[in-house]
């Protein structure tokens, strides 16, 4: 025998937590395609943007979750616009890299670790700033050489300061507490923060 | 009543996109608007808050919305398109009891029951100046350049949150660059994506995304691209280079914000408006617009290359 | 009053969720009822004859019928009723079908509500009186509006069998759409050539007047008895005169008109025949475009024609005509495909609908059958066809299957192949819809003999690519892999919609419309070509999307129900309308003024104003009773008292 699918033994509320967690009806998308047809991101994609809604639809869960697409998805939701059926495709990709991070289902690390990057910044100064991002996703993702053919133009410009701008005022202290209760949280309902 | 105005200006403003920030300053002091900073603004979280939780974005976002309450502010203008969608999604959002009583939880204090009307600096604008009124103030027209207008994807989308005219067909810069006299291309890639935040961890995405942008406005004979977001313009000028690697080829276009291009129509020196901070010079277009200001007639050769 | 009462258990359908027989166990409680019984099938053959035995077993003088919606099976049982010697109208149904069984599976509720029901029904068969309808003439002749090929099939089929007919057409031409096309699916022959011969027996028939660049202005009257306010509007020319000889277009100056009959793919002069074979082949000037009706300096028309018809200062006429019944034939329009914003629809040039196609195909269009692209004028290389543009998209409100798009679609890229040898033709589709005769071994040969290639997906946008042509950036799902496209011309199947101005007409015609404006038919399965106004029939695309074979077909059905209608020299009136009680009547004119039939009046009796009901105009929809503050005005078999009974009846429970 081949290696079917044995759609049978699908997860069958798969879809109706997708359909409730992003406000969306899954069941309307009838395969046009159009979501595909119009992503910018779909040549990295492993699964496109139409077949991750099929696979929701068949309940396809683990296929789906574990998709590098999630992660590589640039929110631009020209899917969402241009969807015949008025699906927020956007929105049901950015619900499933939730599902998919909650349940620490990182297929992309690189992007992941960019992001916290980024939040870490904000959590210690209140702002992001751009070094300072750079400095710690090559060091969470030990890609020395990022962006380094930049660094001549960059430095030329003047146009990235090496020193953080924090928030005054204990602005920045605000955020931290933001981000640890955000964090506490996270911990307490069991899910990836 | 009475309009109160306060003014995000959104980390870039102090990084990479400073020159956007000294313009959207420049351009908003000939015009007389007052542009007063939220007391104590924080990052709205840009992509990676919302990409990890909607609701750690929006309590990132509506601390500044709080702020600016708080200074009696009824209209909040922020430059950067990114920000924008953050703060708007955010208020949209928090009209959610469930979801605001997430979000309240963590916040030192509850979020006030109304927001400010966050819109963009160039709404912002628009809203104060008509195309006849801008017309009026423009001391050196940009009547020999032929520009392209990009608003990137969160200008315009989702249309129901963003309120930003027809979310496929964005013409408000135009407009605007029009009434500056330079002669506007109508640019198919308008609000297609450059590649977003992807620049850093996946470069090529960028690259690609971006030689498109880049790569039609060149065919389309444009002699610069206007954008409206730091994002945008980081990778259509600063990646160039990259873009230019994966498309083999040679763009050489200049990417101005459309604060720099206004303020060069208004008369505000270049110095001012931060255009050296280009990686692809723009000095050429300088040139043409002094050259036809004082009356030359000679054609101005090697804008581009 | 003795009443029998039948509990229907339609097979399953009642009998599934109600106890019908518990029911008849009650309902013979009722008053008056001195026998109730539970057939299985109460309108089969068995049914009817327990009802008509019953009726003169138990000397019966009312029956309640307790089964489906009164909608299909009341004529049936007023006819059983009758054949057993009662008046007609000594019937009452009670839904228990769509108002209970199918709502709900609780059986002991069900039964409860079935019994309150009939009880209901009994209550108010008490009150029923026998009703007799009154007779009145039929004009025997027929409108026709609209001269597609639906109209032209009904008109000639109707003329045919002897009836006079009206046919009104608001263009300068009859043929309609059909008129336009190059050729037809999935015979590929020639659209005009077959349409043309339809049109010239249209003008010629003795029996068939026609109006064109006519409208339909007003309409009163009912069943029978039609009038018909008709606003011929006015061609500038008169027609009596003009020979179509076309002498005034070739002179004419203004060359830059828009040329709607080549939708809008070209230019033509102020003053034209529409096309070759136009009926009628009459001059019209489009006066917005005219030097001498704009700028009242030129007159260049007025001085060639050889007979002097052309006259700038005419007027519309409005005539009046009397006939017996309607048909409604009037088409299609495109959707405002210019909302698909992502395909440049109406901002780039080579980007086209289907019907511009259909023009640039043509012999007679503006490229005289050439191919060229509106832009440069540019043979076209690469073609992109975009099907269901405004189909099958909840997101702008038209859910709808356009039906024929997929088949045209084939046929246009078997043609372009057929114009252009080297050149190559994709067509982007969700699905293949070819149900028809031949049709999906059509769609297999524009595949496998022409080389179209089909892509199944759908297109995210188009865009100019800088450099004369087009990105489409379009998808292959059975690849799983977007596909990008440089065309020369994207043609998109654009869906349709009823034809401009359909609601107002259908408003005139008291008939339903879709929110497509596609008229309503009066059942979509049983009564596909009559409306819920008796006496207005529907023909063609109007009713929604169908074929050319499917609208002649329809056109034929239409002129049969009129033939039928018009076999009797009267008809009878639905006797169950309003009445005047001339003792209350205080003259207020309240009633008059709602109603929607103009069927009340005032008349004198005995010196003294009264409210009177022409009894063949009322459609007896209560209005007049529910707004006459005296209670004068009474609907039979409706009447304030049966209601109050019916009413009192349900309280008790």
């Amino acid at each position: 025998m081949n290696d079917a699918i044995v759609i049978t033994q699908r997860d069958t509320v798969f879809m109706k937590d997708v359909d409730a967690q992003s406000s969306q009806k899954v069941s309307a998308c009838y395969q046009c395609g159009n979501c595909t047809a119009g992503c910018p991101a779909s040549f990295v994609y492993d699964m496109q943007a139409n077949q991750i809604m099929r696979g929701v639809q068949l309940g396809l869960k683990e296929a789906v979750l574990n998709c590098r697409s999630l992660w590589m998805c640039l929110s631009c939701s020209t899917c969402s616009l241009r969807c015949p059926n008025s699906i927020d495709v956007a929105a049901v990709m950015e619900t499933l890299r939730h599902m998919a991070r909650r349940q620490n289902r990182i297929t992309v690390p690189n992007v992941e670790k960019f992001w916290h990057s980024f939040l870490d910044t904000v959590r210690v100064c209140g702002r992001t700033y751009e070094i300072g991002v750079m400095a710690l996703y090559i060091l969470r993702s030990l890609r020395v050489f990022t962006d380094l053919d930049l660094a001549p133009e960059v430095l030329k410009k003047n146009k990235l300061p090496f020193m953080p701008h924090v928030v005054q005022n204990g602005g920045a202290a605000a955020i931290g507490r933001i981000m640890r209760r955000y964090k506490e949280r996270a911990e307490r309902e069991g899910v990836r923060p | 009543m009475k309009t109160t105005v306060a003014y995000y200006p959104g980390c870039s403003a102090h990084g990479f996109s400073v020159d956007y920030e000294k313009s959207t300053q420049a351009v908003c002091g000939a015009l007389g608007i007052r542009l007063n900073d939220i007391p104590d603004w924080n990052c709205c979280g840009s992509t990676p808050a919302h990409a990890v939780d909607t609701e750690l974005s929006a309590a990132l976002c509506v601390r500044n919305l709080d702020n600016a309450v708080k200074a009696d502010a009824n209209e909040l203008l922020t430059p950067c398109p990114s920000c924008l969608s953050n703060l708007r999604h955010a208020a949209k959002r928090m009209e959610d009891p469930r979801f605001r009583a997430r979000v309240d939880e963590l916040l030192d204090n509850p979020a006030p029951a109304v927001f400010p009307e966050v819109i963009s600096v160039m709404q912002g604008i628009a809203r104060r100046f008509d195309a006849n009124a801008l017309a009026e103030r423009v001391k050196k027209p940009l009547k020999p350049l032929r520009l392209a207008t990009y608003y990137g994807c969160l200008m315009s989308r989702p249309a129901e949150i963003m309120d930003f005219g027809d979310p496929e067909n964005p013409t408000l810069m135009e407009s605007m660059l029009t009434a500056c006299g330079a002669e506007v291309v109508d640019f198919p890639l308008k609000t297609v994506c450059c590649g977003a935040s992807f620049g850093i961890p996946e470069r090529a995405v960028t690259a690609r995304l971006s030689g498109r942008i880049l790569a039609l406005a060149a065919d389309m004979r444009a002699d610069a691209l206007v954008v409206a977001c730091p994002l945008c313009q980081m990778n259509l000028d600063l990646r160039q280079k990259q873009a230019e690697h994966a498309a083999d080829a040679i763009f050489a276009m200049p990417v101005l914000y459309f604060t720099q291009a206004m303020g060069l129509a208004l008369g505000v020196p270049p110095g001012r408006l931060g255009i050296e901070k280009l990686r692809v010079n723009a000095n050429g277009l300088i040139d043409k617009i002094e050259a036809a200001a004082s009356g030359s007639t000679a054609p101005v050769e090697g804008s581009r290359p | 009053m003795r009443i029998g009462v039948f509990i229907c258990h339609c097979g399953s359908n009642i009998g599934g969720t109600v106890d019908c027989a518990k029911v008849a166990e009650k309902a013979a409680l009722f008053p008056d009822v001195v026998y109730a019984t539970d057939p299985m099938y109460t309108c089969a053959e068995p049914g009817q004859a327990t009802i008509e035995s019953a009726i003169a077993e138990y000397r019966l003088d009312g029956i309640v019928v307790a089964s489906c919606s009164p909608r299909m099976h009341e004529p049936t049982f007023r006819r059983t009723v009758e054949r057993a010697g009662l008046n007609r109208y000594m019937l009452e149904m009670a839904n228990i079908r769509e108002h209970v069984s199918w709502i709900g599976k609780d059986v002991e509720s069900n039964t409860n509500k079935a019994a309150e029901l009939v009880a209901i029904a009994v209550a108010k068969l008490r009150g029923n009186t026998p009703l007799h309808s009154k007779s009145f003439e039929v004009n025997k002749r027929v409108l026709v509006i609209g001269g597609g090929v639906a109209g032209i099939q009904a008109a000639l089929d109707c003329a045919d069998g002897d009836i006079p007919v009206v046919l009104v057409e608001r263009e300068a031409t009859i043929g309609g759409k059909m008129a336009k096309l190059d050729k037809t699916f999935p015979t590929v022959d020639c659209s005009a050539c077959i349409v043309g011969p339809k049109m010239v027996d249209v003008a010629q028939h003795p029996l068939i007047a026609l109006y064109a660049l006519s409208e339909v202005e007003e309409i009163s009257g009912y069943v029978g008895n039609f009038t018909v306010k008709i606003r011929k509007r006015a061609p500038y020319v008169d027609w009596d005169k003009c020979t179509g000889c076309g002498a005034c277009s070739v002179k004419c100056p203004s060359k830059k008109t828009p040329d709607a009959f080549n939708e809008f793919t070209g230019v033509t002069t102020a003053i034209k025949v529409a096309f070759p074979q136009a009926i009628p082949k009459k001059a019209v000037i489009t006066a917005a475009h005219c030097r001498q009706m704009s700028r009242g300096k030129c007159g260049v028309c007025a001085k060639v024609c050889p007979t002097g018809a052309v006259n700038y200062d005419m007027e519309d006429v409005i005539v009046t005509e009397e006939v017996g019944s309607i048909v409604a034939a009037t088409g299609y329009d495109l959707m405002d495909w210019t909302v698909y914003k992502e395909y440049g629809a109406g901002r780039y040039p080579d980007v086209i609908t289907s019907l511009q196609y259909e023009r640039l195909l043509s012999g007679s269009g503006p490229t005289c059958g050439h191919i060229r692209r509106p832009s440069d004028g540019r043979e076209p290389r690469i073609i992109v066809f975009i099907q269901c543009v405004g189909s099958r998209d909840r997101s702008i409100g038209r859910p709808q299957c356009s039906g024929f798009c997929c088949m045209y679609t084939a046929k246009q890229a078997v043609l372009t192949k057929d114009h252009l040898p080297e050149s190559q033709s994709y067509v982007f589709y969700m699905d293949i819809r070819a149900p028809g005769k031949m049709y999906d071994e059509f769609t297999r040969r524009a595949v496998e003999e022409y080389g179209v290639e089909y892509v199944r997906g759908r297109v995210s946008c188009v865009y100019p690519d800088g450099k004369g042509a087009y990105s489409v950036m379009g998808v292959d799902t059975l690849l799983g892999r977007p596909v990008e496209i440089t065309a020369d011309l994207i043609v998109l199947a654009v869906g349709i919609e009823g034809s401009r101005g359909a609601g107002e007409l259908a408003e005139k015609l008291r008939i339903s419309y879709d929110n497509c404006g596609f008229f309503m038919e009066s059942h979509v399965k049983l009564k596909p070509v009559e409306t819920n106004t008796i006496g207005v029939f529907l023909a063609g695309v109007c009713q929604g999307a169908r074929d050319i074979p499917a609208s002649v077909a329809q056109g034929s059905a239409t002129a049969a129900k009129v033939l039928g209608l018009f076999a009797r020299d009267r008809l009878e009136n639905d006797p169950q309308i309003a009445c005047v009680d001339m003792r209350r009547c205080v003259a207020c004119g309240k009633c008059v003024r709602c109603c929607p039939f103009g069927a009340i009046e005032e008349v004198s009796v005995r010196d003294e104003q009264k409210a009177h009901v022409i009894e063949t105009v009322c459609q007896g929809c209560g209005l007049c009773a529910a707004t006459c503050p005296q209670g004068a005005v009474q609907l039979a078999h409706s009447t304030d008292n049966q209601i109050l009974a019916e009413v009192n009846t349900l309280c008790r429970y």
